[in-house]
């Protein structure tokens, strides 16, 4: 059992409010996974500029003067955003890859959340009340984000082993289920030169999308894939820079509630998540079908 | 009148007020406010009450149902009135998954749609819904009626045994083992009565039959210990 929220907002009016409202979304489904939990937020575009959400269990001292330590590596300017355990680190989009390969010679123990232009990922063992907490998500605005509370059942309880996982860059998915086939598959997207970091099965789902829009899909065409080539539970949502998608497999016993307003686009693993949304009453409430994809865009 | 705010009073207090009236009480009536997606509203009940949820539920609401009368005014999470043994459960919105499971008696409605196993393992209940059910309903159906006044999923009444299934519009497949029936007398006067009783204005004469070939394993006697 796991918890998923996820909420795509259309009216830019309620953007500043997105942190607070996933935030409440999530602590409404800490007794589905009261582990770990993590957040996805799709915050504002800056010209040229990207982020990467890094992650170390010995923040203070991996952290200290890394913004410093990356722009003498790669010459570029770096900002630094500390927040516990995380730091956001922004710079030229052109410059991601080679710092990330600086961050690894740099600071060998930090680990990469998420990179891309809009993404940020906070992610932590720990009741969801708490984790959201410590990265202060309640204050943060953005267009979309994706909550998952974790109930662990195919990899330990660490923090790399928490959703979202990112596998690349704005895009991210969290799930609910376990996959049985993540072994041949991990080996398989791994010789098509796809980086997983973890033994976990649903970084290999996420990955496997990753790899077909690599490839030329859609988002929706890569859910649409996904129905034939995993096999398993899964309930999925997943976040692209301007993309929100939800698909579920063809048995569907993982629970999936959607509604929908003028305002808004939202998912929770139960109704209970929904409850206080605004106008939650006249929108449209539907459970998901099973094995079919449901996408929207900005 | 009784009024239970859940929000403010909380679940625990609900289920051991209702569960403790038993037999002649003059507490009859019911409303149950700010239901909020709550689980395990009014379960185990035992008593001819008449109980008013007053929005939407989380799962297992009305689960083993005895005697009580139970109308949520909004829709309900999984495992709606599992296990009812009698009474009557009804749903004004929709339902998700195994609504009705393994319920040995009383009567389900469901005036929206009901999704996946809907009925599964039913042993003596009555489930009527007005909109469509989803895949895998009635699996191991055992006995009692399930009516779809809409349309059914997938593999309807897979492995069934003496359950009876009546489909006003399509099924998208049967499950093993379950096939159309002829519609004898006796059936659509249950049909009348069933929709008589969950307020549908469906004709009964519009619906097919569905049921067990009887054709599997342990249906053959030879196989018998």
């Amino acid at each position: 059992m796991c918890g998923i929220v996820g909420l795509f907002l259309k009216d830019k009016s309620l953007e500043p409010q997105l942190g607070t409202m996933l935030t409440a979304m999530l602590v409404t489904m800490s007794n589905r996974g009261p582990d770990s939990a993590g957040i996805a937020i799709y915050g504002s575009d800056s010209d040229a500029k990207s982020k990467i959400t890094v992650q170390s269990d010995a923040a203070e001292i991996d952290f200290s003067g890394l913004d410093l330590a990356l722009k003498a590596a790669i010459d570029t300017p770096v900002s630094i955003r500390l927040k516990d355990t995380h730091a956001v680190l922004e710079l030229a989009t052109e410059k991601v890859a080679e710092a990330r390969q600086a961050l690894a010679e740099l600071r060998p123990t930090i680990r990469v959340m998420s990179t891309g232009d809009v993404i940020e990922i906070y992610k932590e063992v720990g009741l969801p009340k708490n984790v959201a907490e410590r990265f202060e998500i309640a204050k943060m605005s953005g267009t979309h984000g994706i909550g998952h509370t974790r109930m662990a059942t195919e990899s330990a309880v660490t923090t790399m082993g928490a959703h979202p996982f990112s596998t690349g860059a704005d895009q991210c998915l969290v799930h609910n289920g376990s996959l049985s086939n993540h072994n041949s598959l991990r080996r398989k997207l791994r010789r098509a030169g796809v980086t997983i970091q973890t033994e976990n099965d649903t970084e290999v789902a996420a990955a496997y999308l990753t790899w077909k829009m690599q490839n030329g899909a859609s988002l929706g065409e890569a859910l649409e894939n996904s129905l034939d080539d995993l096999d398993g539970f899964f309930t999925f949502v997943v976040g692209t820079k301007n993309g929100f998608g939800v698909v579920r497999d063809p048995i569907a016993c993982k629970p999936a509630v959607m509604a929908e307003t003028d305002q808004y686009v939202a998912f929770g693993s139960e109704y209970r998540a929904l409850v206080n949304l605004p106008g939650i009453e006249n929108a449209r409430v539907w459970e998901p079908e099973p094995a079919t994809v449901y996408f929207w865009n900005h | 009148m009784q009024t239970y705010d859940l929000e403010s009073d909380g679940l625990r207090g609900l289920n051991s007020s209702l569960q403790a009236l038993a037999g002649s009480t003059n507490k009859t009536q019911w409303n149950i406010v700010n239901p909020r997606g709550s689980h395990a509203i009014a379960v185990g009940l035992d008593a001819p009450i008449e109980v008013n949820v007053k929005g939407s539920t989380g799962y297992y609401c009305g689960g083993m149902n005895k005697q009580a009368f139970i109308r949520v005014h909004g829709s309900v999470g999984p495992g709606c009135a599992e296990n009812m043994m009698s009474g009557t459960v009804i749903v004004e919105g929709d339902a998700s998954q195994y609504a009705g499971a393994t319920g040995n008696g009383g009567l389900l409605v469901i005036k929206g749609n009901a999704s996946s196993r809907c009925g599964i393992s039913m042993k003596g209940i009555d489930i009527v819904v007005h909109g469509n059910i989803g895949h895998m309903s009635a699996f191991m159906a055992q006995s009692g009626n399930l009516v779809v006044c809409g349309d059914a999923g997938d593999a309807l009444g897979d492995s069934l045994y003496e359950a009876r299934l009546f489909v006003r519009g399509s099924v998208k497949s049967l499950g093993a083992d379950c096939i159309e029936k002829e519609m004898r007398p006796e059936h659509l006067e249950i049909l009348t009565d069933l929709l008589t009783r969950a307020d549908s204005d469906a004709r009964p004469e519009e619906f097919t039959r569905y049921g067990s070939a009887r054709q599997l394993y342990h249906f053959n006697i030879d196989n018998a210990y």
